[in-house]
């Protein structure tokens, strides 16, 4: 059965591809519309979540602890005594998932066949879409770590693919090509990682390694080399999880990818690819949690990247790019849950986050259409009166994304700031960080959201004629609005279905000893005051533009800053992008060239010289070798013959 | 009928030659005619070749269909074939090639189209005999036979500065080739004064006591010199600076099956030679050689990357694909070992592809310089999306064939030393760069040269050439269980030989002097 939430997408991807490549590329680009295609890929996507659906409600039915559907579809490699499976395997952490890919994966199809109207390749675009799904959830279904990397890689190939889908413009190409190379980078730590376990535990299936680790370790916390290995499988995973989710310091990638049409963006942000690193992590819950290092590095690097993502995303003008930054600092919150223990929590809030960035990207995207490719916030302004639907559901997911009750991300985003306080690995500095990231993301989403929709109309009214967007756009959204305002109360503190639902994959955490319970009220209540009070400070600036425009120059140096991402991609292209293209040259014009071909032509002029001098040949050219091989030949085989004999 | 059958090995040999043979009575001026008899051949060798996947029987003996003629009995040389199944997948390799550059090369040879056809049959005798020869003597034959009909395409058929890049090659070639020729007399002699008669027969010769046991010890330096001759071929950094002119000068049928089976022939002689006669030297030089396939990794992906030409670009990412066969070999172990055998069948058929649609734009624009090109994705989809597979394979994208070879190597070397399965995994990422920074040179952006405006897209002579490869693309990364089913024996014998015997050297060598 699990097959088959696989086989819809990729026939999907199939027709769609063939329809491309087939039809439609050879006859000179004929235009083919995105209805048919899109149909075609949103029901191929529709049909997956529904029997994600059905495989939901069987795991439900199943007694606790005993939750698990499995298929072993066909024997992948088996040599040399390792043998892989093509395991599939549902259990609770991996069919909600399935669901969120699913669900609001066919949303965003939905969404794309209006976005995408008016462009000139939907098939081709429709199948990289249908693929990205595919490839992610193979990665949540892969019952071990190989087939966990195929999804892996085939999410870092369509996030290539679908960035520089515009590919004539060639910095969306290059976008999509730093995408693969970035996350690339992090897939090394992934395989080393991958080695590891399988070095030390002998196996690479998830359910295997559970067993092993659970009867090696039995609760005891691993020592001596044990635990170094532990920490280092930990870790090398973690630097897989950078890149994927986008995390210091590979997180430069995506922010770029924003390159690619506004769906692929939700899909990236939202429902594919960035949480992947999370869905690791909480894979491996088990082994995380003996490494104490492991835990402690996740947190500080999902706390930093949480704070320094945000601090770029209160300057930035571009609309997505606004979001991107808060995506890289949402995905912070989430390792930052993990790091103090609070996997559930980090689960949470990547549904949540889910839910709200898809909106918060596809109301961009509905607004940059109905703008005519305006993505600068400052060039627009005004926007309610124009677009009353889709300034609802914004306004919903700038509610959810601020963190105010009830919207749904006030729920997860408290339980991962009340651990990091409460729990046995966190402490007040990273609850304090967590805290000033709240603050600054609703002071920057409302930054966002009075530029967009509120104050005066900044735009050219003779060019721009904003309007809504068409019915098939704005349901979508609709349904994600209804998500955003809603969905936290899967996990209501204290009563949480969802804590547990993923129970027997992630245990439960309860505050350290010592911690006063009625702190988690007090804290809640400091959390929705810090983000009221960036509410108010960015209401309370922005309404008149020329108080911003006074604090930018006061503050210029900062502001430069920030604006340029704290020059994180300068420091890359010098202190190694570039250094590795010299020495690249140096070593092709330097050695392969100047000293190893030098040798062998010495060698060779040293035979011509000598073939003259013994006058054996006129040229020195193939003639004289062949003469030295046959002669060598001939003397070798005579003292063989007649000497030994 | 009844001898063919018995005789499927030397009919698979022998059959390309013989045909090529029977072609030179087409008159000159037929050029068509002698393109499509060239092709009819080597599409029945091909059939022949697949004729083996039935007969082996992967839990039968060793060496299987063997054929044995005396031949200077004096000598102990005889006509001795055999395969096993390690040199079955890398004969259907080169039976799978041939008809594909063969047809490959419909439009681009238009000179001396005789000669040339006749050549590459040769050529495919060649590189058959040397993969079935279970005499020394006898694949020292082929190996050089195989050496004459690519002298001479390149030579005659390849670019500007071909003469340069010929005799390059031969060089390099010759001189490894005669050092082994060398420690192949003296294994010969060996063999007769510790067992009584000359031969020169492998399975006699892996009983032959060399003696081991220092880095200059007599087993290290024939150990050697057959690596030399090895490593020239794989090629293995250092000794790899042939390959590029090699590349970037042959045609485009000569540059295929150079990557694709004549550097095999480098791995396949470590498998079948170096490692079983010399067990203890290998173990010796294991660091060493793990450290150059390391840095051949590296240094390929490094030096691929500022490549202004695309097919110079292609021949280092050989250097760099083929740094992974060594690798996996010296790990010593039955995975990464799976893993090199599969990658040498990986590399024929991604680089292969490459190689070929490099000659297929070369055909169009006459320039393979990246800067010449741009935006090519808008005028040749289907050479785009087919470019696109071929990269990704040779990037080794889960689900493509390159990623079992690379995936079961680094796995296999981890096991064996942590640090150089790092290191070469660093050759993950630069591999990706070169190729997608290529690629989007080539392929992205807008159309800025007014000459690509007009390039045709793919013609379907053209797809035929391709389509067989990105089938086995994806057929080699989703079931690579319907090769290892038939090799992996062969390699846990290999892997048996490589280790059991230095134990029994070391006491059969008491009894020596």
């Amino acid at each position: 059965m699990l097959g088959l939430i696989l086989l819809f997408p990729l026939i999907g991807f199939l027709i769609n591809g063939l329809w491309y490549a087939v039809l439609q590329a050879p006859q000179g680009r004929k235009k083919a519309g995105s209805l048919a295609t899109g149909l075609v890929a949103s029901s191929a996507i529709f049909l997956s979540f529904a029997v994600g659906v059905v495989a939901f409600v069987q795991l439900a039915g199943m007694p606790e602890g005993a939750r698990v559907i499995e298929n072993n579809l066909f024997s992948w490699i088996k040599v040399g005594g390792l043998s892989l499976d093509f395991v599939l395997r549902v259990d609770p952490l991996s069919s909600l998932f399935v669901l969120v890919i699913a669900g609001i994966g066919t949303l965003i199809h939905v969404y794309s066949i209006g976005y995408m109207s008016h462009d000139e390749t939907p098939g081709r675009f429709f199948a990289y879409l249908n693929l990205f799904c595919f490839s992610m959830l193979v990665l949540v279904l892969g019952g071990a770590l190989p087939l966990l990397f195929l999804g892996w890689e085939g999410v870092g190939l369509c996030s290539y693919l679908l960035i520089g889908y515009w590919y004539q413009d060639i910095e969306k190409a290059k976008a999509g090509k730093k995408a693969f190379i970035a996350n690339r980078v992090g897939d090394l730590g992934f395989l080393l990682g991958m080695f590891l376990i399988y070095t030390t535990f002998g196996t690479m299936d998830f359910s295997a390694l559970r067993e092993v680790v659970v009867q090696r370790f039995g609760g005891m916390a691993p020592a001596g080399a044990e635990l170094a290995a532990v920490t280092g499988i930990c870790l090398l995973l973690f630097v897989g999880c950078t890149g994927k989710s986008a995390q210091i310091p590979l997180y430069v990638w995506l922010p770029d990818a924003m390159a690619g049409p506004t769906p692929v963006s939700a899909l990236i942000h939202a429902a594919t690819m960035v949480t992947s690193g999370i869905y690791l992590v909480a894979r491996l819950d088990f082994l995380y949690a003996l490494s104490p290092t492991a835990l402690e590095v996740m947190a500080w690097v999902g706390g930093l990247t949480a704070f320094v993502a945000a601090t770029i995303a209160v300057v930035q003008t571009d609309i997505k790019r606004v979001l991107a930054y808060s995506t890289v600092s949402q995905l912070g919150y989430m390792f930052l849950a993990c790091g103090v223990g609070a996997t559930g929590a980090g689960v949470f809030h990547v549904i949540t986050h889910a839910f709200f960035k898809a909106l918060l990207f596809l109301g961009a995207g509905s607004v940059i259409h109905g703008m005519h490719e305006e993505q600068d916030i400052l060039k627009m302004g005004g926007l309610k009166k124009h677009m009353p639907r889709t300034f609802l559901v914004v306004t919903v997911a700038w509610l959810a994304i601020c963190g105010l009750p009830p919207f749904s991300g006030f729920f997860s985003k408290d339980e991962i700031l009340w651990m990091a306080f409460a729990s046995n690995q966190g402490n007040r500095v990273l609850w304090a960080l967590g805290l000033l990231t709240a603050m600054m993301t609703a002071f920057y989403m409302t930054r966002m959201w009075i530029h967009t929709f509120m104050g005066s109309e900044r735009f050219d009214h003779h060019k721009v004629h904003p309007h809504e967007s068409p019915i098939v756009m704005v349901a979508p959204l609709y349904v994600l609005a209804v998500l955003s305002a809603a969905g936290g109360f899967m996990g209501v503190p204290h009563a949480s279905w969802l804590a547990h639902w993923l129970e027997p994959i992630v245990p439960h955490v309860v505050p350290a000893e010592g911690v006063n319970h009625s702190m988690e009220w007090v804290l809640m209540a400091v959390s929705v005051a810090v983000a009221l009070l960036g509410m108010f400070a960015a209401h309370r600036l922005f309404r008149d533009l020329r108080r911003p425009e006074a604090l930018k120059a006061r503050w210029a140096f900062i502001h430069k800053v920030l604006w340029n991402k704290w020059f994180v991609d300068e420091l890359y292209e010098g202190a190694l992008i570039r250094p590795i293209g010299r020495v690249s040259q140096a070593l092709w014009r330097g050695f392969d060239v100047a000293v190893i071909d030098r040798i062998v032509l010495g060698f060779g002029r040293a035979s011509e010289w000598s073939g003259q001098t013994l006058r054996l040949a006129q040229t020195g050219s193939l003639q004289a070798y062949a003469v030295f091989l046959l002669l060598g030949l001939v003397l070798t085989l005579g003292y063989m013959i007649y000497g030994l004999v | 009928m009844a001898w063919f059958e018995s005789h499927l090995l030397s009919t698979l040999v022998f059959l390309p030659l013989l045909w090529a043979v029977a072609g030179l009575v087409i008159p000159g001026k037929f050029r068509k005619t002698h393109a499509v008899w060239a092709l009819l051949g080597s599409f029945l060798v091909f059939a022949v070749s697949l004729r083996l996947y039935g007969a082996f029987d992967a839990g039968g003996a060793e060496f299987q269909l063997a054929e044995r003629a005396e031949w200077l009995p004096s000598l102990g040389i005889a006509y001795l074939l055999g395969m096993d199944g390690i040199s079955l997948w890398l004969l259907v390799l080169t039976t799978f090639l041939t008809p594909l550059v063969i047809l490959g090369s419909f439009s681009a040879i238009q000179e001396r189209t005789k000669e040339y056809y006749f050549l590459l049959l040769f050529l495919e005798t060649g590189m058959l005999g040397a993969l079935v020869a279970l005499d020394v003597f006898l694949f020292y034959v082929f190996w050089e036979a195989m050496l004459i009909p690519m002298y001479f395409l390149i030579g005659i058929w390849g670019g500007k500065d071909r003469v340069y890049a010929a005799m390059k090659f031969f060089l390099y070639t010759v001189v490894g080739s005669l050092l082994m020729l060398v420690a192949i007399f003296y294994l010969a002699y060996a063999h007769k004064v510790q067992l009584g008669a000359y031969s020169t027969a492998i399975v006699d010769l892996y009983r032959v006591n060399v003696p081991g046991g220092g880095w200059l010890s007599v087993q290290s330096i024939l150990f050697l010199a057959f690596a030399l001759a090895f490593a020239i071929k794989v090629p293995l950094f250092p000794v790899h600076t042939w390959l590029p002119d090699a590349h970037v000068q042959a045609p485009t049928a000569g540059s295929v099956i150079l990557a694709g089976v004549l550097l095999k022939m480098g791995g396949y002689g470590f498998i079948r030679f170096a490692f079983p006669l010399f067990p203890e030297a290998v173990v010796l030089y294991q660091p060493v050689f793990l450290g150059l396939g390391a840095v051949a990794i590296v240094y390929g992906a490094w030096v691929a990357m500022v490549q202004p030409d695309i097919k110079k670009l292609v021949a280092y990412s050989s250097v760099s694909h083929m740094g992974f066969v060594i690798l996996g070999l010296f790990s010593l172990n039955s995975i990464a070992a799976a893993g090199s055998v599969y990658q040498m069948l990986n590399h024929g058929v991604s680089t292969g592809a490459l190689f070929l649609m490099v000659g297929m734009i070369y055909e169009r624009r006459h320039t393979r310089m990246i800067s010449d090109f741009g935006g090519i994705t808008k005028v040749m989809p289907i050479f785009a999306i087919i470019f696109m597979i071929v990269t990704l394979s040779s990037i080794a994208l889960p689900g493509t064939n390159g990623f079992v070879g690379e995936f079961l190597i680094l796995l296999g070397t981890w096991k064996t030393s942590p640090w150089a399965a790092a290191a070469a995994g660093t050759g993950v990422i630069f591999g990706a760069v070169y190729m997608l920074w290529m690629f989007q040179r080539v392929m992205f952006g807008p159309v800025t040269n007014p000459e690509n405006e007009k390039l045709r897209d793919l013609s379907g002579r053209e797809l035929a050439v391709l389509a067989p490869l990105v089938v086995a693309i994806f057929f080699m990364g989703i079931y690579p269980n319907f090769f290892f089913e038939k090799m992996e024996p062969s390699i846990q014998r290999f892997l048996e030989r490589a280790q059991v015997k230095s134990t029994e050297t070391a006491i059969a060598d008491l009894g020596r002097n």
